[in-house]
Protein backbone atom coordinates (compact mmCIF):
# COMPACT_ATOMS: atom_id res chain seq x y z
CA UNK A 1 0.00 0.00 0.00
CA UNK A 2 2.96 2.57 0.68
CA UNK A 3 4.32 1.46 -2.33
CA UNK A 4 0.82 2.40 -3.98
CA UNK A 5 0.77 5.73 -2.21
CA UNK A 6 4.69 6.98 -3.57
CA UNK A 7 3.97 5.90 -7.22
CA UNK A 8 0.90 7.69 -6.69
CA UNK A 9 3.07 10.65 -5.20
CA UNK A 10 5.27 10.42 -8.30
CA UNK A 11 2.03 10.29 -10.94
CA UNK A 12 1.01 14.18 -9.12
CA UNK A 13 4.08 16.11 -8.71
CA UNK A 14 2.51 19.29 -8.53
CA UNK A 15 -0.39 21.12 -7.74
CA UNK A 16 -2.80 21.99 -10.42
CA UNK A 17 -3.49 25.78 -9.38
CA UNK A 18 -7.48 25.10 -9.96
CA UNK A 19 -8.29 22.37 -8.13
CA UNK A 20 -5.09 21.75 -5.72
CA UNK A 21 -6.14 18.72 -4.21
CA UNK A 22 -5.78 16.45 -7.18
CA UNK A 23 -5.37 16.59 -10.88
CA UNK A 24 -8.30 14.04 -11.11
CA UNK A 25 -10.99 16.44 -10.29
CA UNK A 26 -9.95 19.16 -12.47
CA UNK A 27 -9.76 15.99 -14.99
CA UNK A 28 -13.58 14.80 -13.97
CA UNK A 29 -14.82 18.62 -14.37
CA UNK A 30 -13.31 18.80 -17.93
CA UNK A 31 -15.27 15.65 -18.92
CA UNK A 32 -18.19 16.54 -17.45
CA UNK A 33 -18.15 19.83 -19.44
CA UNK A 34 -17.43 18.02 -22.35
CA UNK A 35 -20.52 15.30 -21.35
CA UNK A 36 -22.89 18.21 -20.84
CA UNK A 37 -22.22 19.44 -24.07
CA UNK A 38 -23.48 15.96 -25.47
CA UNK A 39 -26.39 15.94 -23.75
CA UNK A 40 -27.06 19.80 -24.22
CA UNK A 41 -26.88 19.04 -28.06
CA UNK A 42 -29.35 16.44 -27.56
CA UNK A 43 -31.88 18.31 -24.97
CA UNK A 44 -31.09 21.52 -27.88
CA UNK A 45 -32.33 19.13 -30.97
CA UNK A 46 -35.11 17.92 -28.95
CA UNK A 47 -36.23 21.15 -28.41
CA UNK A 48 -35.66 22.40 -32.13
CA UNK A 49 -37.62 19.23 -33.62
CA UNK A 50 -40.25 19.57 -31.07
CA UNK A 51 -40.89 22.96 -31.88
CA UNK A 52 -41.10 22.49 -35.24
CA UNK A 53 -43.22 19.64 -35.46
CA UNK A 54 -46.58 19.90 -36.57
CA UNK A 55 -48.16 17.34 -33.80
CA UNK A 56 -46.50 16.62 -30.50
CA UNK A 57 -48.29 14.49 -28.01
CA UNK A 58 -48.91 15.65 -24.02
CA UNK A 59 -45.75 13.85 -22.62
CA UNK A 60 -47.51 13.80 -19.12
CA UNK A 61 -50.32 12.31 -20.90
CA UNK A 62 -48.62 9.24 -23.08
CA UNK A 63 -45.33 9.17 -20.32
CA UNK A 64 -47.24 9.39 -17.09
CA UNK A 65 -45.64 11.45 -14.36
CA UNK A 66 -45.71 9.50 -11.02
CA UNK A 67 -43.52 7.01 -11.70
CA UNK A 68 -40.62 9.56 -13.10
CA UNK A 69 -41.42 11.76 -10.24
CA UNK A 70 -40.71 8.64 -7.93
CA UNK A 71 -37.20 8.31 -9.95
CA UNK A 72 -36.31 11.74 -10.05
CA UNK A 73 -36.56 11.93 -5.65
CA UNK A 74 -34.80 8.23 -5.57
CA UNK A 75 -31.91 10.27 -8.14
CA UNK A 76 -31.79 13.24 -5.28
CA UNK A 77 -32.04 10.66 -2.49
CA UNK A 78 -28.68 8.67 -3.84
CA UNK A 79 -26.42 11.95 -4.66
CA UNK A 80 -27.28 12.87 -1.12
CA UNK A 81 -26.43 9.55 0.43
CA UNK A 82 -23.38 10.03 -1.65
CA UNK A 83 -22.57 13.40 -0.04
CA UNK A 84 -23.38 11.90 3.47
CA UNK A 85 -20.56 9.58 2.25
CA UNK A 86 -17.98 11.50 1.23
CA UNK A 87 -18.39 13.70 4.81
CA UNK A 88 -18.35 10.29 6.78
CA UNK A 89 -14.98 9.32 4.98
CA UNK A 90 -13.64 12.54 5.25
CA UNK A 91 -14.14 12.73 8.91
CA UNK A 92 -12.62 8.75 9.05
CA UNK A 93 -16.10 6.98 9.61
CA UNK A 94 -15.27 3.67 7.61
CA UNK A 95 -18.89 1.62 8.53
CA UNK A 96 -20.75 5.41 7.69
CA UNK A 97 -19.40 5.53 4.34
CA UNK A 98 -19.72 2.00 3.57
CA UNK A 99 -23.57 2.58 4.45
CA UNK A 100 -24.18 5.38 2.71
CA UNK A 101 -21.91 4.27 -0.43
CA UNK A 102 -23.92 1.09 -0.53
CA UNK A 103 -27.47 3.07 -0.29
CA UNK A 104 -26.26 5.58 -3.41
CA UNK A 105 -25.15 2.36 -5.36
CA UNK A 106 -28.69 1.00 -4.58
CA UNK A 107 -30.72 3.96 -5.38
CA UNK A 108 -28.66 3.89 -8.86
CA UNK A 109 -29.84 0.45 -9.33
CA UNK A 110 -33.34 0.58 -8.02
CA UNK A 111 -33.53 4.05 -10.68
CA UNK A 112 -32.52 1.51 -13.39
CA UNK A 113 -35.18 -1.32 -12.59
CA UNK A 114 -37.67 1.24 -12.95
CA UNK A 115 -36.64 2.97 -16.02
CA UNK A 116 -36.79 -0.61 -17.64
CA UNK A 117 -39.96 -1.10 -15.92
CA UNK A 118 -40.73 2.00 -17.75
CA UNK A 119 -39.43 1.20 -20.88
CA UNK A 120 -41.47 -2.24 -21.25
CA UNK A 121 -44.22 -0.61 -20.49
CA UNK A 122 -44.29 2.16 -22.80
CA UNK A 123 -43.08 -0.40 -25.99
CA UNK A 124 -45.21 -2.76 -25.08
CA UNK A 125 -48.51 -1.22 -24.11
CA UNK A 126 -48.70 2.93 -23.81
CA UNK A 127 -46.89 4.07 -27.45
CA UNK A 128 -48.32 1.20 -29.38
CA UNK A 129 -52.19 2.61 -28.06
CA UNK A 130 -50.67 6.02 -29.37
CA UNK A 131 -49.48 4.84 -32.54
CA UNK A 132 -46.18 5.64 -31.78
CA UNK A 133 -43.08 3.90 -31.82
CA UNK A 134 -38.92 4.34 -31.96
CA UNK A 135 -37.93 5.44 -34.88
CA UNK A 136 -41.59 6.08 -36.40
CA UNK A 137 -42.32 9.32 -35.14
CA UNK A 138 -40.13 12.15 -33.35
CA UNK A 139 -42.10 11.89 -29.96
CA UNK A 140 -40.48 8.23 -29.12
CA UNK A 141 -37.56 8.82 -31.35
CA UNK A 142 -36.37 11.76 -28.94
CA UNK A 143 -37.76 9.96 -25.62
CA UNK A 144 -35.88 7.25 -25.92
CA UNK A 145 -32.53 8.93 -27.10
CA UNK A 146 -32.48 11.07 -24.70
CA UNK A 147 -33.81 8.82 -21.26
CA UNK A 148 -31.38 5.83 -23.13
CA UNK A 149 -28.08 8.32 -23.01
CA UNK A 150 -28.63 9.08 -19.31
CA UNK A 151 -29.56 5.58 -18.17
CA UNK A 152 -26.46 4.60 -19.93
CA UNK A 153 -24.81 7.51 -17.48
CA UNK A 154 -26.77 5.84 -14.84
CA UNK A 155 -25.62 2.32 -15.79
CA UNK A 156 -21.95 3.36 -15.69
CA UNK A 157 -22.26 5.76 -12.29
CA UNK A 158 -23.71 2.26 -10.65
CA UNK A 159 -20.63 0.46 -12.32
CA UNK A 160 -18.07 3.19 -11.23
CA UNK A 161 -19.34 3.85 -7.87
CA UNK A 162 -19.20 0.24 -7.18
CA UNK A 163 -15.94 -0.16 -8.04
CA UNK A 164 -14.64 3.11 -5.71
CA UNK A 165 -16.66 0.93 -2.53
CA UNK A 166 -14.64 -1.63 -3.04
CA UNK A 167 -11.03 0.11 -3.57
CA UNK A 168 -11.52 2.39 -0.62
CA UNK A 169 -11.94 -0.89 1.38
CA UNK A 170 -8.77 -2.33 0.11
CA UNK A 171 -7.45 1.02 1.46
CA UNK A 172 -6.32 1.68 -2.94
CA UNK A 173 -8.86 5.05 -2.74
CA UNK A 174 -9.34 8.01 -0.32
CA UNK A 175 -11.67 10.60 0.06
CA UNK A 176 -10.49 12.59 -2.65
CA UNK A 177 -11.23 9.75 -4.93
CA UNK A 178 -14.93 9.46 -3.98
CA UNK A 179 -15.39 12.96 -4.16
CA UNK A 180 -14.08 12.55 -7.92
CA UNK A 181 -16.48 9.65 -8.26
CA UNK A 182 -19.70 12.22 -6.63
CA UNK A 183 -18.44 14.79 -9.34
CA UNK A 184 -19.81 12.01 -12.15
CA UNK A 185 -22.88 10.99 -9.81
CA UNK A 186 -24.31 14.26 -9.24
CA UNK A 187 -24.07 15.60 -13.01
CA UNK A 188 -26.19 12.56 -13.77
CA UNK A 189 -28.59 13.53 -11.31
CA UNK A 190 -28.06 17.30 -12.61
CA UNK A 191 -28.73 16.03 -15.97
CA UNK A 192 -31.55 13.73 -14.91
CA UNK A 193 -33.52 17.09 -13.48
CA UNK A 194 -33.40 19.33 -17.06
CA UNK A 195 -34.51 15.68 -18.53
CA UNK A 196 -37.28 15.53 -16.27
CA UNK A 197 -38.46 18.74 -17.33
CA UNK A 198 -37.97 18.95 -21.02
CA UNK A 199 -39.04 15.42 -21.76
CA UNK A 200 -41.81 14.82 -19.09
CA UNK A 201 -43.32 18.17 -17.30
CA UNK A 202 -43.09 20.33 -20.39
CA UNK B 1 -6.52 11.66 4.91
CA UNK B 2 -5.06 15.04 5.70
CA UNK B 3 -7.97 16.77 5.67
CA UNK B 4 -9.67 15.85 8.79
CA UNK B 5 -11.92 17.17 11.11
CA UNK B 6 -13.67 19.03 7.44
CA UNK B 7 -17.05 21.10 8.38
CA UNK B 8 -19.61 20.06 6.20
CA UNK B 9 -22.25 22.03 4.37
CA UNK B 10 -25.63 21.53 5.43
CA UNK B 11 -26.57 18.54 2.71
CA UNK B 12 -29.80 17.38 4.94
CA UNK B 13 -30.98 21.34 4.07
CA UNK B 14 -30.00 20.95 0.00
CA UNK B 15 -31.78 18.23 0.12
CA UNK B 16 -35.18 19.58 1.80
CA UNK B 17 -34.82 22.47 -0.81
CA UNK B 18 -34.89 20.33 -3.67
CA UNK B 19 -37.75 17.78 -2.68
CA UNK B 20 -39.81 20.68 -2.30
CA UNK B 21 -38.94 22.12 -5.62
CA UNK B 22 -39.46 18.98 -7.06
CA UNK B 23 -42.92 18.77 -5.70
CA UNK B 24 -43.54 22.83 -6.81
CA UNK B 25 -42.59 21.65 -10.37
CA UNK B 26 -45.24 18.99 -10.40
CA UNK B 27 -47.74 20.99 -8.61
CA UNK B 28 -47.65 23.54 -11.05
CA UNK B 29 -48.56 21.39 -14.19
CA UNK B 30 -52.31 20.55 -12.79
CA UNK B 31 -52.81 24.76 -12.64
CA UNK B 32 -53.59 25.31 -15.90
CA UNK B 33 -51.36 27.93 -16.57
CA UNK B 34 -51.26 29.56 -19.79
CA UNK B 35 -48.31 27.82 -21.92
CA UNK B 36 -45.98 30.34 -21.86
CA UNK B 37 -45.83 30.82 -18.01
CA UNK B 38 -46.02 27.03 -17.25
CA UNK B 39 -42.68 27.08 -19.56
CA UNK B 40 -41.20 29.81 -17.74
CA UNK B 41 -41.31 28.82 -14.66
CA UNK B 42 -40.94 25.32 -15.06
CA UNK B 43 -37.44 26.06 -16.62
CA UNK B 44 -36.32 28.46 -14.10
CA UNK B 45 -37.25 25.86 -11.46
CA UNK B 46 -35.09 23.52 -12.96
CA UNK B 47 -32.04 25.74 -13.78
CA UNK B 48 -32.74 26.38 -9.88
CA UNK B 49 -32.35 22.84 -8.87
CA UNK B 50 -29.66 22.39 -11.46
CA UNK B 51 -27.35 25.24 -9.79
CA UNK B 52 -28.16 23.84 -5.97
CA UNK B 53 -26.96 20.57 -7.26
CA UNK B 54 -23.50 22.12 -8.61
CA UNK B 55 -22.83 24.54 -6.14
CA UNK B 56 -23.82 22.18 -3.05
CA UNK B 57 -23.42 18.79 -4.05
CA UNK B 58 -20.19 18.82 -6.47
CA UNK B 59 -19.26 22.15 -4.11
CA UNK B 60 -18.76 24.08 -6.84
CA UNK B 61 -19.60 26.98 -4.09
CA UNK B 62 -16.39 26.13 -2.06
CA UNK B 63 -14.05 25.76 -5.61
CA UNK B 64 -11.64 28.29 -7.39
CA UNK B 65 -14.08 30.87 -9.32
CA UNK B 66 -12.28 29.56 -12.60
CA UNK B 67 -13.47 26.40 -12.06
CA UNK B 68 -16.77 27.49 -12.10
CA UNK B 69 -16.40 29.64 -15.37
CA UNK B 70 -15.11 25.75 -16.82
CA UNK B 71 -18.69 24.15 -15.53
CA UNK B 72 -20.39 27.00 -16.89
CA UNK B 73 -18.92 27.04 -20.78
CA UNK B 74 -21.01 24.16 -22.17
CA UNK B 75 -24.05 26.26 -20.46
CA UNK B 76 -23.81 29.03 -22.19
CA UNK B 77 -22.28 26.99 -25.70
CA UNK B 78 -25.93 25.22 -25.84
CA UNK B 79 -27.77 28.91 -25.35
CA UNK B 80 -25.84 29.79 -28.46
CA UNK B 81 -26.56 26.61 -30.06
CA UNK B 82 -30.11 27.20 -29.36
CA UNK B 83 -29.69 30.96 -30.62
CA UNK B 84 -27.97 29.62 -33.74
CA UNK B 85 -31.48 27.13 -34.60
CA UNK B 86 -33.89 30.06 -34.08
CA UNK B 87 -34.15 31.14 -37.60
CA UNK B 88 -34.30 27.22 -38.74
CA UNK B 89 -37.43 26.49 -36.30
CA UNK B 90 -39.41 30.09 -36.74
CA UNK B 91 -40.19 30.65 -40.02
CA UNK B 92 -41.43 26.88 -39.73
Amino acid sequence: MSDAVAVHGAVEPAETPLTPESWGKLGMWLFLAGDAMSFGGLIVAYGALRYHAAKWPVPAEVLGINLTALMTFLLIVSSVTMVLGLAALQDGDKPRFNKFMGLTILGGAIFLGLQAYEWTHLIGHTLPHYNLAFSKDLFATTFFVLTGFHGMHVTGGVIYNACVLAAVNRGRYQAKHVEIAGLYWHFVDLVWILIFTFVYLL
Amino acid sequence: MSSNAHSHPNYIKIFIILSVLTAIEIGVTFLGLPRKVLVTLLVGLAVWKAALVALHFMHLKLEKTTLTLIAIVPFVLCVFLSLMLLPDVYPR
